[in-house]
This record gives structure tokens, C-alpha cells and sequence, in this order.
């Protein structure tokens, strides 16, 4: 089943700010949080997101307990050359989810 | 057509809302974006799941498209009504030979996206007939140690704020939901037994009659408006 989403476009002009959209499928149980038997629900979190452009980090986020589920990261980076853009989610339990796209420059 | 009087609460068909109208701009801009509202999982599960066999056969076996379908339901035969839900476990059930899927399960949430998305833009088709009659009898009803019917809100106090959050007119247009609060999806059932916990009533169960009459009676006061489905709320 489906668990990150990415938007981004496959195309763009040298120089242009292009926005880049992502989701990822993610409980964010936050760790404080009990049974109705009064159990302490364990934290299972994403922890970390990066983002890479032909291999250099262009943009990364820490994650922590008080975001919500499902997190939705956008941000914008310049279009320099044709490549590929590789995202990566780590976090609690062994997370850890990869997602591509290619962008052609020109 | 058994009575298409107004009542006293009722909204004026021209003065009709989707609760989106009263969501704020980062809620709505959200919504606007198919990329950047979380029930995008839901619509690629539902695709999925229509896809896969199940039983003895996938959905795709024996349907092609399900537009406008979802701007019909709950329907009503036998004297029963029948939310999209029922619908699609009883094609489970009849049609695919496979066990149906719980309320609120994931992948029925997924499936129900899947198909009322596919009828998203076109207007609410009802029509009044017994079922909705009832439906209204449960909505004009007081209930709850509140003692609140929910025309007392939602007809009457639509617009005014209760504890930080607008009422809205309680439109059914963009179910299931991607629900903030519950940072989860949700049916419209979930939605309205989460009212019925609100004026502290015992909430009808999932599936029961009681809440798709009430679907049924939500349908026909939305009769034109637009469906949104998959909606964001707060
Ligand atoms: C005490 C006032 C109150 C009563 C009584 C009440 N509701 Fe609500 N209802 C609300 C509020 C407030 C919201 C919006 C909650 C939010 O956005 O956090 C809401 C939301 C809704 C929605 C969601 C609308 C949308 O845009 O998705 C529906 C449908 C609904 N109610 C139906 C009902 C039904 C049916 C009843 C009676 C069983 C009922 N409500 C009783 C206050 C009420
Ligand atoms: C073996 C064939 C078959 C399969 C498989 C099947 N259906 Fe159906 N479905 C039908 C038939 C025939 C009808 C119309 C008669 C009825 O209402 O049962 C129907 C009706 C429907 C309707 C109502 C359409 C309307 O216009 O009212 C929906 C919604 C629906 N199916 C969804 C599904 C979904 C979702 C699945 C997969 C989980 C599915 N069906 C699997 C044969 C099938």
C-alpha cells in the first residue's frame, strides 16, 4: 500500500525555483499517549527527512513528537542541472522509506 | 413528494454553505491541492484495492466507471436505505464471494474514497421519500443529556462560534474526510456519531438504519450542491 507521495515537476528551466511537494504515511503517535487500560502507547515516529539533488543534500528536516500524522514537507529549490532528486524518511522502528523523481533541465 | 414544506429552521436553498466555506484558508488551501491533502493514500489504496481480485473477482471485473454514483447514495429499495459503504460490502459479500470490510477499516475508507472521488464536481441527487422523513424525525429530534437536536445547530446557529470552532450547516458533501482532529480519514457516520457524543446522546451503531436515514436526510437538504470528496476538515 501506498506510503510516501511525491510532487514535483519533470521539467524546468535553468535558474527557476521549483516547488517540491511531499507526503509520507505515518502515524506520528506522539508517545504520550495511554490505553484506555492506561498503557503507555511507545513513540513511533519519523525522525528524519532528506532530500538530494544529483547526490548533494539540498534540504532536510528533524521530526518530532508533537507533529501530525501523515506530514506533509514542501519546500523549493533552484533547477541547475538534469538529474535525479532522492528523498529519504527515517524514524523510529526501522522507518525508513525512499522515493525519486527526475527533473530535466534545459 | 410527501411534504417539501419549509420548516422553521430550514436553510434556504440559496443560502446553502459547504462546510469548506468555513474552514480556514490553510484548511482549505490543503484541500485545493490533491498533492498536499493526506487522503491521496486512501484514493492510491482504493485504486489498488478496485484493481486486486478478491473472492471470486476484482471490482474492475465487473465495473468500469463509478461516476456519479456516489452523488446518488444512500439509495433506497425495499423500503431500506443503503449508504455507498453497504453498497460496495454487499458486492463484496454477493458479487466477490470475500468477507466485507469493517466500518472505518482502512480499506473501506480507501475503496469509498476511491469511487465518491470519481463523482467529485457533479451536484447531489435525492429525492423525498419515507426513509428521508425519518431521516428529518432524527434530525429535528432533541437528544443527549444536552438535550440539542441537530437542526438547533446546524439549521438555527450555523455561522456562530461554539468553543473556537464554526458551526458549520453539516453538508455532507465531502465524505469520507480527511479529518484533521482525527488525523485519520473518516465516514460520515463517524462524523455524525461524533456529534451525537458531543451532546452527550448514546451514538447510534455503525450501519445502523437510524444514521443512513440520517446520511439520506443530510443528502436531500444538499440536494444540488457539489461533491468534494475527498474533503479536508478541521
Ligand atoms: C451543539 C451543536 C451541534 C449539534 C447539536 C450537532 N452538531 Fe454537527 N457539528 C457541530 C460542529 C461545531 C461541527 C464542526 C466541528 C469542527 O469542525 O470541528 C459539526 C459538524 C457536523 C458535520 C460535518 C459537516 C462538514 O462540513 O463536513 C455534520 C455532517 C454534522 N455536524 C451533522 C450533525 C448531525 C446529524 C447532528 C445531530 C445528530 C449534529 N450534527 C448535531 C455542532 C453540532
Ligand atoms: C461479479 C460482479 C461484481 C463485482 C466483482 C463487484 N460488483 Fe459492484 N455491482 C455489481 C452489480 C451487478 C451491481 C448492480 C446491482 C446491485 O446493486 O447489486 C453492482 C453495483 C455496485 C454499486 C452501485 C452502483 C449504482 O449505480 O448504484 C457500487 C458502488 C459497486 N457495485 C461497487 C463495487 C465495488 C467497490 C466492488 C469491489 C469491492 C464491486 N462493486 C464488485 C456487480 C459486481
Amino acid at each position: 500500500m501506498a506510503r510516501v507521495a511525491i510532487t514535483a515537476p519533470s521539467s524546468a528551466k535553468k535558474g527557476e525555483i521549483i516547488e517540491i511537494k511531499t507526503l509520507a504515511a505515518h502515524v506520528m503517535e506522539n508517545g504520550f499517549r495511554r490505553t484506555q487500560e492506561g498503557a503507555l502507547i511507545p513513540r513511533d515516529i519519523i525522525t528524519q527527512f532528506v532530500c538530494t539533488y544529483n547526490g548533494v543534500e539540498i534540504f532536510r528536516a528533524e521530526l518530532h513528537p508533537a507533529m501530525a500524522a501523515n506530514p506533509l514537507i514542501a519546500f523549493t529549490t533552484v533547477a541547475t542541472e538534469s538529474g535525479t532528486l532522492e528523498f529519504k524518511w527515517t524514524g523510529d522502528n526501522g522507518y525508513a522509506e525512499t522515493q525519486s523523481a527526475s527533473l530535466s533541465v534545459s | 413528494m410527501l411534504c417539501m414544506s419549509l420548516q422553521a429552521g430550514e436553510i434556504p436553498l440559496g443560502e446553502r454553505r459547504s462546510g469548506y466555506e468555513f474552514m480556514g484558508r490553510d484548511t482549505r488551501a490543503m484541500q485545493d491541492d490533491d498533492s498536499t491533502n493526506p487522503a491521496l493514500f486512501w484514493l492510491m489504496d482504493g485504486e489498488t484495492l478496485w484493481k486486486r481480485k478478491d473472492g471470486v473477482a476484482a471490482c474492475s471485473s465487473c465495473h468500469e466507471t463509478m461516476k456519479g454514483v456516489a452523488a446518488r447514495y444512500p439509495k433506497v429499495a425495499g423500503g431500506r436505505a443503503v449508504n455507498l459503504e453497504q453498497q460496495i460490502n454487499a458486492c463484496r459479500s454477493e458479487r466477490q464471494k470475500a468477507a466485507p470490510l469493517a466500518y472505518e477499516s482502512r480499506e473501506l475508507l480507501a475503496l469509498t474514497a476511491y469511487v465518491a472521488r470519481q463523482s467529485r464536481g457533479m451536484p447531489i441527487e435525492a429525492g423525498w421519500n419515507e426513509r428521508t422523513e425519518a431521516g428529518r424525525a432524527l434530525f429535528t429530534r432533541r437528544q443527549g443529556q444536552l438535550n440539542l437536536a441537530c437542526t438547533q445547530c446546524h439549521d438555527d446557529n450555523w455561522g456562530k462560534q461554539l468553543s473556537g470552532t464554526t458551526i458549520p450547516q453539516a453538508h455532507p458533501t465531502g465524505y469520507p474526510i480527511y479529518r484533521l482532529e482525527w488525523q485519520d480519514m473518516g465516514s460520515l457516520q463517524r462524523r455524525l456519531r461524533n456529534c451525537m457524543i458531543g451532546v452527550r446522546a448514546e451514538p447510534y451503531p455503525y450501519g445502523s438504519a437510524e444514521l443512513v436515514d440520517l446520511e439520506l436526510y443530510l443528502m436531500w437538504r444538499a440536494r444540488g450542491m457539489k461533491l468534494e470528496t475527498p474533503a479536508v476538515r478541521p
